[in-house]
């Protein structure tokens, strides 16, 4: 059955709309006068102002890679990362470290580390899959460049970006 | 000094006033302009709650540069397929009558003896509707000449409108020049100065029958029984005008030869670059334009209470022509609020408020104002 709108009745000053009009000017006049006298709640002037502060401990920004208390990159080149990663934005190409080294029990490092930042969907499984914790996603969320090999993070910039990290994992020290 | 003598002869000393007050309107009113486009964004992000352009300059105010750098430098695109005589012209013909109209309106009173208006023609307010009338081909020949559906669409559009808003643009004044006796733009304002504004009449030249409450010199603010009964029949003058003044501009809610929501951009869909910018430089112009007329009408040009004219100073002269743009300037700022208010009619919709009611309502007005004019004759 047709549903039958009940069209409300309008009296004459209505249907002349000048009030439907004048109130529609003093809402906008309304909202004009907030706003220039600043009471108005406008959204973050994001470039000056920044949630950084703000950002939750659990915040997945840009992958990047740690190093230890000791120096040593904590990458042992497993490439477990490279294999979970569902874009595959890491590339990695192992090297041996040569004996005779401190740290040549490690046998392996990373001699390109290279993730696309193009293509990470900043999803963290890297970091979940990681049994060195060498790779974590820290709060760098603002990854810009001019070109697309500018946009590869290789080694040195995600040893930039990551850091230290202390602690966690002792395997690979000396017995005491 | 033979060279000074040359230039205070009569002939050669209008030859360059003129062209100084040319330079000068066509200055101000371009970089008013420039920012009354700056205005529309600010106004309309202060209306929406947002903050508007505040990037370029302290709250955006080199905007309007970077626009126009911008469109210089883009390229001038010219679409296959397209008349391309008319195309070019186009843009320039939706200019310049804007541009024309500036020439008859009063600005300001005088500055060092020189009247401040370009042309004191004595058919002012015909000029205004002849001149600003042809604005119309420049939107009608873009349409057309783009042989592209949106356009043609608006320019048809824009068509039916302008002739059926020019109607009641033209009656709806004939009342002010039945009161004021002349077509003079000058000699209107001269007569509210001495009257009152044609919407605000409570400033009169002391005489029998008026109930005056302030006097100073020469100026009186009071009331009388005529001046009231005048008022009414401005007001619908006024705001008949007023409406038929947005149609006649393309404003919202009457800015169907654009309606970005259905035809694109309308009539200057096909156009990039400079071209683009002329129609968009037209389209203010004729607002400010068009502000102008109102002001000098309705509002009393550039004239304030008991403020005196240029003769008494150039301060004073100087202070009438900053009136007159600040009166501008509101009344810009009026059409600004109303275009982010208001939705826009649907094209039967505004045929019929065109032609049913405007029109209809102007005419009466004339026929009332008669009336009034009659019944005050006779009780003098």
């Amino acid at each position: 059955m047709a549903l039958t709108v009940q069209r409300p009745k309008l009296s004459l000053i209505e249907r002349s709309y000048l009030p439907a009009l004048l109130g529609g000017l003093w809402i906008t006049i309304r909202h004009f006068m907030d706003s220039v006298f600043g009471k108005t709640k406008v959204t973050m002037q994001y470039p000056e102002q920044k949630w950084d502060s703000a950002l939750p401990e659990w915040y997945r920004g840009a992958p990047t890679l740690v190093k230890d208390e000791h120096d040593r990159e904590r990458c042992v080149a497993c490439q477990l990362c490279e294999f979970i990663c569902p874009p595959r934005a890491i590339t990695i190409k192992p090297g041996e470290i040569p004996g005779g080294r401190q740290w040549s029990k490690v046998e392996k490092y990373p001699e390109k580390f290279d993730i696309d930042m193009i293509r990470c969907i900043y999803c963290g499984l890297c970091e979940e899959v990681c049994p060195e914790q060498a790779i974590f996603l820290r709060k760098d969320y603002s990854i810009t460049g001019l070109t697309r090999a500018e946009m590869v993070h290789d080694k040195q910039k995600l040893y930039e970006l990551g850091g230290v990290m202390n602690g966690l994992v002792h395997k690979w020290n000396e017995k005491k | 000094m033979p060279y000074l003598d040359l230039f205070l002869k009569p002939e050669v000393f209008l030859v360059w006033t003129s062209v100084l007050k040319t330079g000068g309107i066509i200055g101000i009113v371009l970089t008013m302009v420039a920012y009354s486009v700056w205005a529309e964004r600010k106004v309309s992000a202060f209306i929406q709650d947002r903050v508007g352009p505040n990037r370029v300059g302290w709250a955006g105010l080199i905007q309007p540069i970077a626009d126009g750098v911008k469109l210089l430098l883009k390229e001038n695109f010219v679409p296959a397929g397209v008349n391309k005589f008319y195309f070019s012209i186009a843009p320039s013909l939706a200019m310049v009558p804007a541009i024309l109209v500036l020439a008859v309106l009063p600005f300001g009173s005088s500055l060092f003896g020189v009247p401040m208006v370009i042309a004191d023609l004595q058919v002012g307010i015909l000029w205004v509707f002849a001149v600003s009338s042809l604005g119309v081909y420049g939107i009608v020949l873009a349409g057309w000449s783009s042989n592209s559906k949106y356009p043609f669409l608006g320019g048809i559009r824009s068509s039916s409108q302008m002739i059926s808003y020019e109607l009641s643009l033209g009656l709806s004044v004939i009342p002010v020049f039945m009161i004021t006796g002349t077509l003079n733009l000058g000699e209107i304002v001269q007569y509210q100065v001495a009257n009152g504004w044609m919407v605000f009449p409570a400033w009169f030249q002391p005489g029998p029958g008026v109930v005056e409450f302030v006097e100073t010199s020469g100026a009186v603010l009071g009331v009388s029984v005529a001046k009231i009964a005048l008022w009414i029949p401005m007001m619908i003058s006024f705001v008949v005008f007023m409406v038929a003044m947005f149609a006649e501009t393309n404003r919202v809610p009457f800015d169907l030869p654009e309606a970005e929501q259905e035809l694109v951009a309308g009539y200057h869909t096909e156009y990039s670059s400079m071209r683009f910018a002329l129609f968009f430089l037209g389209e203010y112009a004729a607002i400010i334009a068009g502000s102008g007329v109102i002001v000098t009408l309705f509002l009393g040009g550039w004239s304030l209470p008991f403020v005196p004219d240029g003769s008494q100073g150039w301060v004073w002269g100087l202070v009438n022509i900053g009136t007159f743009f600040a009166k501008v300037a509101a009344v810009i700022f009026f059409f600004l609020w109303v275009r982010w208010t208001l939705p826009r009619f649907r094209f039967d919709q505004l045929m019929k408020l065109g032609w049913y009611f405007f029109f209809e309502l102007a005419l009466l007005n004339i026929f009332l104002t008669a009336g009034i004019l009659a019944w005050l004759q006779s009780q003098s």
